[in-house]
């Protein structure tokens, strides 16, 4: 049978996703015919350096915890189906995640099934620290002390290797988003490394679908302005994609949301900087010839991509120690709230400057303008707050030891009975900051590497 | 006296959408005209100079406007937009996911006789 047509579901856009958003798209996905696999997107930058930690203290863990709550609901639906999982859930430890899945599939008394795991993302492996610093960031900011990880984008060729090994759900670590895409389509069609617009289609579709429901209306509804029908069930999209790189952009049957052009173009420049030059390690994409139309109910045509070389070089993360982040807020509400708010954030910066520390502070009153507002300067588009109102006073610090974050904390808490009148619903956080900056390191230095679990393991 | 008015000034919002995302302490956000035929307002209005000085209390140092004609949209570069990026900002939201509405928030002033073709795609986006 000639293969003309892949289809390519999401079943999760980011670390945190519905749990619940891979079954509708798993069961719309069974009654297509031809190749069809299902994705899960789900490390962000920080998100690996937290599995390496958890890496360390037990062999056993480093992969997303969200694995569990993603594969158990649609494993064995996948499997009778013939539907491959493509997922970066390994994070840091792929073949933990492997193993995982190999015992759900035996809790829940389905077919044991093959699993390929793609190492060699990890560039600790093969280069030391001193090797690492010497590469300039592409931020220009220097890499701190303490490197907890130093994870390589990976292209899609392992991917594609691994599913041409026969696996039924294949586990990576860092690898660029559009791969868990690309790599079924080059194993699909057998695009060439040099086929740049067929890779360059390829990623495109895979941008398009790796944040989930923000294609299908989900991050795009504004009532009256873009409404969206039935947001709190939005289906996860599906991409059809021919051998040709033509993309067609649906979604789930029986689901909320909506696939439009106007969905699909906020989409396609999402984290998009120059839109002729989208670097990844299979591919440079340019998307300035791209048009998209609607072809049909929910469904949009997306053609025009094209492609250029790949870069030399492949990007990789480097996270470090990033010292502590302390928060805390407190409401005021009702007549003169602003006020009160005020006091309480003219308090709280006169203490924190008798205490002469150099750690970097911030108030805000939350209910007025604050996120828009510069870390010194206010938004001068802001309007004017209402005396009367609800407002919530936040103070942050940014600070190397864990006692000045704590100290901010109890100053806000201190407010209940020292603070203005009526303050009330403290709250506190504190968090070990983790940092990153980026590097472009020598494609050769990195060995991806594919090996089974499984049946036929 | 008669004043005639031709043009209304509306903010952005109301004939274009948009999405910000974030790379360092680099902001991208897009800039979609409702109506394909709004797009030669937003290439005259909405220009990389106003951009940057909208972002300027932000600490803003440099904006790149990129022209995509097929689709049709905007797309802005703005460098130094998030307070030094996740690793140093204090901001509630680290990533500048709400400055795609700061942006939207920008005036822009509306041809009378085109108002209800500008605005028409709205709710059926």
């Amino acid at each position: 049978m000639i293969k003309n047509l892949v289809h390519i579901g999401c079943g999760a856009g980011f670390a945190g996703d519905r749990k619940d958003a891979g079954g509708p798209v798993v069961d719309t996905l069974a009654t297509r015919d031809g190749p069809r696999y299902l994705i899960f997107e789900t490390l962000a930058e920080r998100t690996l350096a937290l599995a390496q930690k958890q890496k360390q203290r037990d062999p056993d863990r480093g992969y997303s915890p969200f694995l569990d709550s993603y594969v158990r609901p649609v494993l064995a639906r996948c499997l009778a189906n013939n539907i491959r999982i493509v997922s970066n859930f390994g994070a840091a430890n792929p073949a933990a995640g492997a193993r995982h899945i190999l015992k759900i599939a035996e809790e829940i008394g389905c077919p044991t099934p093959r699993i390929a795991v793609v190492s060699g993302d990890d560039l600790l492996t093969v280069m030391d620290e001193q090797e690492i610093r010497a590469h300039g960031t592409i931020e220009g900011l220097p890499i701190g002390e303490g490197i907890v990880a130093a994870n390589t984008y990976l292209g899609a060729r392992p991917i594609a290797e691994a599913l041409a090994g026969g696996a039924d759900i294949v586990v990576v670590g860092r690898t660029t988003d559009p791969a868990l895409v690309l790599g079924p389509l080059i194993h699909e069609f057998g695009w060439t490394e040099d086929d740049w617009d067929a890779l360059a289609a390829g990623t495109l579709a895979g941008h398009l679908l790796e944040c989930g429901a923000q294609v299908t209306g989900a991050y795009f509804a504004d009532p009256g302005f873009k409404d969206v029908p039935d947001l709190a069930h939005v289906g996860f999209p599906i991409a059809t994609i021919a051998r040709d790189g033509a993309i067609r952009i649906s979604k789930a049957d029986n689901t909320g949301g909506c696939v439009t052009p106007a969905t699909v173009k906020e989409q396609i420049l999402y984290e998009m900087h120059d839109p002729s030059a989208y670097l990844t390690a299979d591919v440079v994409l340019d998307i300035t010839g791209v048009t998209v139309e609607q072809a049909g109910e929910n469904l949009v045509a997306v053609s025009g991509a094209r492609g250029k070389a790949r870069p030399g070089t492949l990007k990789t993360t480097v996270s470090f120690d990033g010292g502590w982040l302390g928060e805390a807020e407190i409401s005021y509400a009702g007549p003169n709230a602003l006020a009160r708010a005020e006091l309480a954030r003219d308090v709280l910066g006169e203490r924190a400057r008798e205490r002469g520390s150099n750690a970097a502070y911030r108030f805000d009153i939350i209910g007025t303008s604050s996120t828009f507002d510069g870390g010194t300067a206010p938004y001068p588009g802001a309007v004017a707050a209402a005396p009367d109102g609800d407002y919530r006073v936040r103070a942050s610090v940014s600070c190397h030891s864990r006692e000045v974050a704590e100290d901010l904390a109890d100053e806000v808490l201190s407010l209940y009975c020292s603070g203005p009148a009526g303050g009330g619903g403290f709250r506190r956080n504190i968090t070990a900051q983790i940092h990153t900056a980026s590097i472009l390191v020598d494609r050769n230095r990195l060995s991806p590497r594919v090996h089974f679990l499984g049946a036929g393991a | 006296m008669t004043v005639v008015l031709d043009t209304i000034r509306l903010r952005l919002h109301d004939i274009a959408h948009g999405r910000s995302g974030d790379k360092g302490n680099r902001s991208n956000i897009s800039v979609i005209p409702y109506a394909e035929t709004a797009y030669s307002l937003l290439l005259e209005q909405i220009t990389e100079e106003r951009v940057l000085e909208h972002f300027a209390h932000k600490g803003a140092s440099a904006v790149a406007r990129y022209e995509l004609p097929n689709l049709p949209a905007l797309n802005f570069v703005i460098d130094d937009a998030l307070e030094g990026g996740v690793n140093s900002t204090l901001n509630l939201d680290l990533h500048g996911k709400t400055l795609s509405f700061m942006l939207l928030d920008l005036p822009v002033e509306v041809p009378l006789d085109q108002i209800e073709e500008f605005t028409l795609g709205r709710r059926t986006a």
